[in-house]
């Protein structure tokens, strides 16, 4: 007998799992987001060893890695301001959540803009989408997580100003969870880019 | 005066009706619009198929122009895969997954309604293409170079991607949403082991779309990139020709078994039903179900035989579609078992179901013939994996479709189809099918490419051409009864009853048609194949929990349709012009916004 037995009477509140239809479809969409980086960054991964002999604007031209090292700080950073937002509104700290959520987008925001730098300052040195196979692959795939780290803060902004309507109370703190959850995946995305395509050595 | 009144109201009820369908999230009217839809698509991917085949029935035959006959077979191809098949699949999804697990409606209402729309419009998109003279003329597959704006520079190839693509957001979101509706939807008492197991190979399907699909997206976003933008994703000089073909086929496998596992699903429903015995071996066809999703993801280089991977790929492949071959074999076994012994009905389900059995195990074997890397060099782009591929995909997966229509028709529309009509379908669909296709492993074996135009009189292809040819018109024939049967069963069939066949599952507990909310209260399951435990092993005590004085029920909205419009605006920019698709995306992200606040509870 599992609890959904006994609150029949409210079927939308009650799943077989226990486990809510909205986080259970994040966790869905997060298996099917993972194949979907997956192959891109497989891709690449095929690419690669072609990319060590591309003179003048090859990845070991190009790249800094310093400074993504920076950038990636500060991603892993917002991850953390994150947890705070939600233990904050876990504990009934309104104020403190939207201070920390706010955080969150405002630490997203710096990577974009980070990465746009980036984005610009390769392409004054030669680089663009269809200059060699590096500048496709690289563009595409840390393309495609900037757009999701777009979307994330768009997300978080979104629920500061729900929370200042009043429309997320402390028993509603899972709509910032599963906001959380997308939140910590695009992180953990970049990760795995920020070491196959910048870290380990083109040779 | 009075007249011109009640005229004026009769048109306003017209309106509200188009309108309630337009917005509706019920999960039977939207399997409806999947059914209807998805036949619609299936006899224009007949028309083409036709085209295709008049062409080839003699030797040096000009009946249409090349170019046009290219088109032709790829339109088929893809109307057949992705706007018949998949989407009649997921009516059957929509309108018996919530009944056969007890639910009053999918867990997204709202995305279920949009994943329709999508699928109109993107097929839509797809086939407009005709319009402009440039449907898709480059196979199914979509090869690159052949793809690339070099060699397919007009709006043909474009047509290609921007339609699948736009499909293939359609897929995904009903995959996950049937995902977590099955997960989390289920009827108290309902765990795992007593789903009905056309529930349990759709949650297999719906994983697999989840993992299969983002490949194809990657694949064309990658190629609409090379056509449209400059990059060299699958330039032959600085990029990869052959990653095309992986990425599609690592999709592409996969998506074999999602045409395939929903028939298996079916007709492990329809067998146990008409042979009142229960399905043999329940855990092993649900076992092998997933182990061939499983090992499903691992053998899509069998179709790259011929590329030039040399022979330690070329074997490993070999082995993983080989071992492929046993969960299938289990699962044929299981059905044969089920027959065995049982007091047969023979229903023209029962006769589809059964067809089904013998036409997907010839198409299985020949299959494993491909599976062996020699054998598969000679046959490779013939017409013997032509005749592969109808044999599992028509003879199978349409198979499995037509028994579930005829199966689920009574609860669908309250009615019995026509069993008189239905077995001279059956009989016409059968022979055609055989005619049609069954030559052409001769033809195959003989030499003759697939997609060519035509071919000379001396190479002895005329006979089984011709027969082939014959073949088709009587399939198209059988067809057409199919769709007569169904309007006219639809107006005067004879009454069913709520349980017309005897049946297993709990689908057949509530009335047909089902009531907007499907069950006046909440199933419980206390066995497997539950119905049938409740009429002869518990003695009719049905078990439901009290009575519900408000069900709650999500109504209908007008957004999901504008959020596809927006998507297929959006797809169509970069076919014409990209201020299209600046409008499309203003029209999704507003959508989208209007979407996450429309209250909805």
């Amino acid at each position: 007998m599992t609890s959904a037995d006994h609150h029949t009477g409210h079927a939308e509140h009650a799943t077989t799992t226990g486990i809510t239809h909205n986080k259970m479809m994040m966790w869905s969409f997060l298996a099917s987001d993972c194949m979907f980086f997956g192959t891109l960054i497989m891709m690449y991964m095929v690419y690669r060893p072609d990319m060590a002999e591309l003179g003048g604007v090859g990845p070991n031209d190009l790249l800094d890695i310093p400074f993504s090292s920076l950038m990636t700080f500060v991603l892993l950073m917002s991850s953390l301001a994150f947890v705070l937002g939600l233990s904050a509104l876990q504990r009934g700290n309104h104020a403190g959540m939207r201070v920390w959520l706010s955080a969150t987008a405002i630490l997203g925001l710096l990577f974009l803009g980070g990465e746009g730098f980036e984005y610009m300052k390769f392409y004054n040195e030669g680089l663009s989408l269809g200059t060699n196979v590096f500048g496709t692959a690289y563009f595409v795939t840390t393309g495609f997580h900037k757009l999701h780290v777009l979307i994330g803060v768009i997300w978080l902004l979104g629920l500061v100003a729900m929370s200042y309507r009043g429309q997320i109370g402390v028993h509603q703190s899972e709509k910032v969870e599963i906001a959380g959850l997308y939140w910590h995946f695009v992180d953990i995305v970049w990760i795995v880019i920020f070491t196959f395509i910048f870290l380990v050595p083109y040779r | 005066m009075a007249q011109a009144v009640a005229a004026k109201d009769e048109q306003l009820d017209r309106w509200a009706v188009i309108w309630d369908w337009i917005t509706t999230s019920d999960h039977k009217k939207i399997g409806l619009l999947y059914f209807w839809t998805s036949l619609t698509f299936f006899f224009v991917g007949g028309l083409l198929a036709l085209g295709v085949r008049s062409q080839l029935a003699v030797p040096n035959s000009t009946m249409i122009s090349p170019d046009v006959y290219n088109q032709f077979f790829t339109m088929h191809a893809l109307v057949m895969i992705f706007l018949a098949l998949m989407p009649m699949s997921v009516a059957f999804f929509n309108y018996i997954i919530p009944l056969q697990i007890g639910a009053r409606d999918v867990a997204f209402p709202r995305l279920n309604s949009f994943s329709y729309w999508v699928y109109l419009f993107g097929g839509l998109l797809l086939c407009s293409g005709f319009l402009f003279g440039e449907a898709p003329d480059i196979g199914w597959t979509g090869y690159t170079s052949l793809s690339s704006a070099q060699y397919t520079p007009g709006m043909s190839g474009d047509f290609y991607v921007m339609g699948l693509q736009v499909l293939g957001i359609s897929s995904l979101a009903g995959g996950l949403n049937f995902f977590v509706t099955i997960v989390n939807m289920r009827a108290p008492g309902m765990s795992l082991m007593r789903m009905p197991i056309f529930v349990w190979m759709s949650l297999i399907t719906f994983v697999l779309i989840m993992l299969a699909f983002p490949s194809l997206t990657v694949a064309l976003f990658a190629l609409m990139m090379d056509r449209n933008f400059d990059t060299v994703f699958f330039s032959a000089s600085d990029g990869s020709v052959v990653m095309w073909q992986h990425l599609f086929w690592i999709f592409g496998h996969p998506e074999v078994y999602i045409l395939i596992l929903p028939a298996f699903g079916i007709i492990s429903e329809v067998l146990p039903t008409f042979s009142r015995k229960p399905l043999f071996g329940y855990s092993f066809v649900v076992f092998s179900g997933i182990a061939i999703a499983f090992l499903g993801f691992g053998v899509w280089v069998h179709h790259m035989f011929t590329v030039g991977m040399g022979p330690i790929p070329n074997m490993v492949f070999s082995t993983t579609t080989m071992l492929i071959a046993i969960p299938t074999g289990v699962k044929i076994l299981n059905w044969v078992a089920t027959l065995w012994g049982g007091s047969i009905r023979l229903t023209t389900a029962m006769l589809f179901a059964t067809a089904f059995v013998g036409m997907f195990t010839i198409g299985g074997i020949s299959g494993v013939m491909h599976a062996a890397v020699p054998i598969d060099y000679w046959q490779h782009d013939t017409y013997f994996v032509v005749a592969h591929l109808h044999y599992v995909l028509f003879g199978g997966t349409m198979f499995g479709l037509i028994a579930g229509t005829y199966y689920w028709f009574p609860k669908m529309f309250g009615r019995y189809m026509s069993e008189s009509i239905g077995r001279v379908h059956f009989w016409l669909t059968l022979i055609g099918f055989n005619l049609t296709f069954f030559p052409m492993h001769f033809l195959g074996v003989d030499g003759m490419p697939r997609r060519i135009y035509t071919y000379p009189s001396d190479y002895g292809y005329e006979l089984w051409n011709m027969v082939a040819t014959i073949g088709a018109y009587l399939l198209g024939l059988g067809m057409a009864l199919m769709v007569y049967n169904l309007i006219k069963s639809i107006r005067s069939g004879e009454p069913a009853s709520a349980d017309p066949w005897d049946g297993r599952t709990i689908e057949w507990t509530t009335t047909s048609p089902p009531a907007k909310h499907n069950f006046d209260h909440t199933p419980q399951i206390r066995a497997r194949d539950d119905f049938w435990d409740q009429k002869y092993n518990r003695k009719g005590e049905a078990e439901t929990t009290p009575a519900e004085e408000h069900i709650h029920l999500p109504p209908g909205s007008y957004i999901p349709l504008l959020v596809a419009l927006g998507l297929m605006l959006m797809g169509a920019g970069v076919i014409f012009t990209l201020w299209l698709s600046v409008i499309g995306g203003i029209v999704v992200t507003v959508g989208l916004f209007a979407w996450a606040f429309e209250p909805n509870d």
